[in-house]
């Protein structure tokens, strides 16, 4: 099943490359992984979207809380959650297709964020089946470039995940 | 007003720091990156520096230390190959939870990353070997990250930490003060265990029929031996001992039914296979003790008490599992089993008892004892005798190791010193030399085999320049044992290079290490050997012994198979046929 497991850690030089090489030193999968500093400068949060039986999910957790650097782990899907992801992709206009291009974006409520005479780039939010679907409803050829940004995540509701 | 702090340099504040932390021995090995941290050794004499003769013997002697002492092993080697050698000791404490801590030096901060002179991404390669590991940019971070590191080796579940120093912050200068604690926000170890959790497992334990506790390394690392004892007497129940927790429990005691796992105990596997309550304490269900997890403990309700939470249910889903240091649980379980042991009623395990005590009447470990050549169980066994079970023993990897373990009866803890996770040939030597720094009139022995005792040999000479006294009994069979074993039993008795050609002559070798020594070729003279080696006290003896090529380790689990499914001697399996 699929996980998303949000973590905070010490902003350390490193800290990623622990997270990172934990997953492929114990062969757990991982779908994405995304990494910023948070409100408080020391602090980083990571979502990983990870895919795995409970017990193999179980010792992801287990085996991240174990990380020095560590400092949370919660597993999302035992919460109700929000997940959101950013894609930028670049679509060829070349064979006449503005039109359907741009009524496709408004569709799925993406915007249009730079315009040349072959190509729209578009920039467009939300969960990653929201992108595979705009990924799908495109022309497969006018797709020249895709960006996206893996998942972040955050819980429904009013208590924050905080260290 | 505060008083003005010292000013060091990052070698001095190194040497201080160790001091400080109550450090009394260096194992290591000297070279460029870490010239200033030396030079700063040289003007002190609180901590003693140890040189040995490679690094990797620099981590399995602090290793050897860290474990008969319980103190922390601590090792300095240089950058780049200095590193890259230590890096087999730090896997070895790693995977038996040891704590080390190790320093590793570095090019200057700003040669990092340009492939300079023995450069090499230390922290990068350690990484997932070691609990943690720390470069230090600021010769300011240099004193506490010292303290941190100690405090992550030594704390909750215990393991390696490397500290990796670039030359320049050791020439740098500032104000010295070692911190007393460190506090650590994502670092908090459990101690107590969940009190519902322990009532519960209480429960379970006075109600079983056929109990079984299965005890290991965990007990030992967490000093409790004690409890565990208290614990097992209260019950009355059986105990059997992983390789790593042999000496946790009283070998000799009645209760005890020896080893289990691949080379365990007829007794203690059976009665795993067929108990209704486990038992298990400071353990991680290891692959060389489950045999194939579908067949592992079929009928039973498992207890699990660990300090580390990932052990729990990572390889056999557990009932009631307990996450807490294995002392304050055993404590508090033993209050609660004291409160109600009017309700434990004794003449229930007694059928348990007799069917236990007919599987040890198979007497699974005999072997032939009319020989006139040498059977490695037979030397062992006449150590175990002629020490009175209370010497230090390390060993090397192999047909050997198995032998130590079952052939000697630890009944102390920390006297058992072996590689078991990581199976570390070339471990025995510097890990008794390590064991020796420590306790200098205590007997130490190392017990080896030809293959793994020259992948560290060179500390030999380590031993003589520091007048270390170990007893190496060396059971010579011109073949990698362990190899040959399962290239006979599983590849049709084809011994691809499992043989040891041009050995060389042990004795010369010995003696050119300014060593004493022996070859023993016959059953009658083992015993005047190993006797007349003892008596030299100060001395290293080599004693090789000539032991039968063909001695196969009994009882033994093949893979994918189960507790229940033990090979056993051509001479039981005729008896019991």
């Amino acid at each position: 099943m699929r996980h998303i497991i949000s973590l905070l850690m010490d902003n350390e030089a490193g800290a990623l490359s622990r997270v990172a090489g934990l997953f492929s030193a114990r062969a757990f999968n991982i779908e994405s992984l995304t990494v910023a500093p948070t409100e408080d400068p020391d602090v980083s949060r990571m979502t990983v979207v990870t895919n795995g039986s409970d017990a193999i999910v179980e010792q992801i957790m287990k085996q991240l809380n174990k990380l020095i650097d560590v400092i949370k782990v919660v597993d999302l899907n035992d919460t109700r959650h929000i997940e959101r992801e950013l894609m930028l992709i670049k679509v060829s206009t070349k064979k006449a297709a503005r039109d359907e291009v741009r009524c496709l974006v408004d569709i799925f409520r993406g915007r249009i964020i730079d315009v040349t005479e072959n190509t729209y780039t578009v920039e467009m939010t939300g969960t990653c089946d929201k992108l595979d679907a705009f990924i799908e409803a495109l022309d497969h050829d006018l797709i020249l470039e895709v960006v996206r940004s893996g998942v972040s995540g955050i819980s429904r509701g009013d208590k924050p995940i905080q260290s | 007003m505060a008083k003005n702090k010292e000013i060091l340099r990052g070698a001095d504040i190194f040497c201080r720091a160790l001091k400080d932390e109550g450090v009394k021995h260096l194992f290591g090995y000297p070279g460029g990156a870490v010239l200033h941290i030396y030079d700063a050794l040289y003007k002190q004499d609180a901590v003693e520096h140890i040189l040995v003769r490679h690094e990797q013997g620099a981590t399995h002697a602090a290793d050897g230390y860290a474990r008969a002492t319980g103190k922390p092993g601590v090792v300095l080697v240089t950058s780049g190959p200095g590193a890259t050698n230590a890096v087999t000791g730090i896997a070895t404490a790693y995977l038996d939870s040891i704590p080390l801590v190790v320093f590793t030096g570095q090019v200057p901060r700003a040669m990092i990353g340009n492939d300079a002179f023995q450069e090499v991404d230390s922290i990068g390669i350690t990484r997932p070997c070691v609990k943690h590991n720390f470069l230090v940019k600021d010769v300011k971070d240099l004193a506490t990250t010292i303290k941190k590191a100690f405090y992550i080796a030594t704390s909750g579940r215990p393991g390696p930490v490397v500290v990796d120093i670039p030359k320049d912050v050791t020439a740098d200068s500032c104000e010295y003060e070692y911190p007393k604690t460190v506090v650590m926000p994502s670092y908090k170890p459990v101690l107590k265990g969940h009190p519902g959790q322990i009532k519960k497992a209480a429960d379970l334990i006075l109600a079983a029929k056929k109990p079984m506790i299965y005890s290991g390394g965990g007990v030992i690392l967490g000093e409790s031996s004690k409890e565990l004892r208290e614990f097992t007497k209260l019950l009355g129940y059986p105990i059997t001992n992983t390789l790593m927790g042999l000496g946790a429990y009283k070998a000799t005691d009645k209760q005890f039914v020896g080893m289990l796992g691949m080379h365990g105990t007829y007794e203690a596997n059976m009665a795993m296979h067929q108990c209704d309550v486990l038992i298990a304490i400071g353990v991680r269900f290891d692959d060389r003790v489950t045999g194939d997890l579908e067949k592992f403990c079929p009928n039973a309700k498992i207890i699990h008490i660990d300090v580390d939470p990932s052990s729990i249910a990572k390889n056999v889903p557990v009932d009631v599992p307990i996450v807490g240091d294995v002392k304050h649980v055993l404590k508090d379980l033993i209050g609660l089993l004291k409160a109600d042991i009017k309700n434990l009623d004794k003449k229930v395990i007694k059928p348990w008892w007799k069917q236990i005590d007919e599987w040890r009447a198979i007497d699974c470990l005999k072997f032939d004892r009319t020989t006139d050549v040498i059977k490695p169980q037979y030397v062992i066994e006449k150590l175990w005798e002629l020490t009175k079970g209370d010497a230090y023993v390390t060993s090397d990897v192999g047909q050997h190791q198995m032998w130590a373990a079952q052939f000697y009866k630890f009944d102390k803890p920390r006297r058992w010193i072996n590689s078991g996770g990581l199976g570390t040939m070339g471990f025995g030597i510097p890990a008794a030399m390590g064991v020796k720094m420590a306790f200098p009139d205590e007997t130490v022995a190392c017990i080896s085999g030809e293959a793994s005792l020259v992948m560290c040999i060179q500390e030999l000479s380590t031993c003589l320049q520091y007048n270390t006294g170990i007893k190496i009994l060396s059971l010579n069979n011109r073949y990698m044992g362990m190899v040959r074993q399962w290239q006979e039993f599983f590849y049709d008795k084809r011994y691809s290079h499992s043989y040891m050609e041009a050995l060389p002559d042990f004795v010369k070798m010995a003696e050119s290490y300014g060593h004493v020594g022996m070859r023993i070729e016959k059953t009658s003279d083992v015993e005047g050997a190993i006797k007349e080696a003892l008596a030299l006290k100060d001395r290293t003896v080599l004693m090789d012994f000539v032991t039968d090529q063909t001695e196969n380790v009994y009882p033994m689990i093949g893979a994918g198979k189960g507790h229940h499914e033990m090979h056993l001697s051509t001479d039981i399996k005729r008896e019991l046929a």
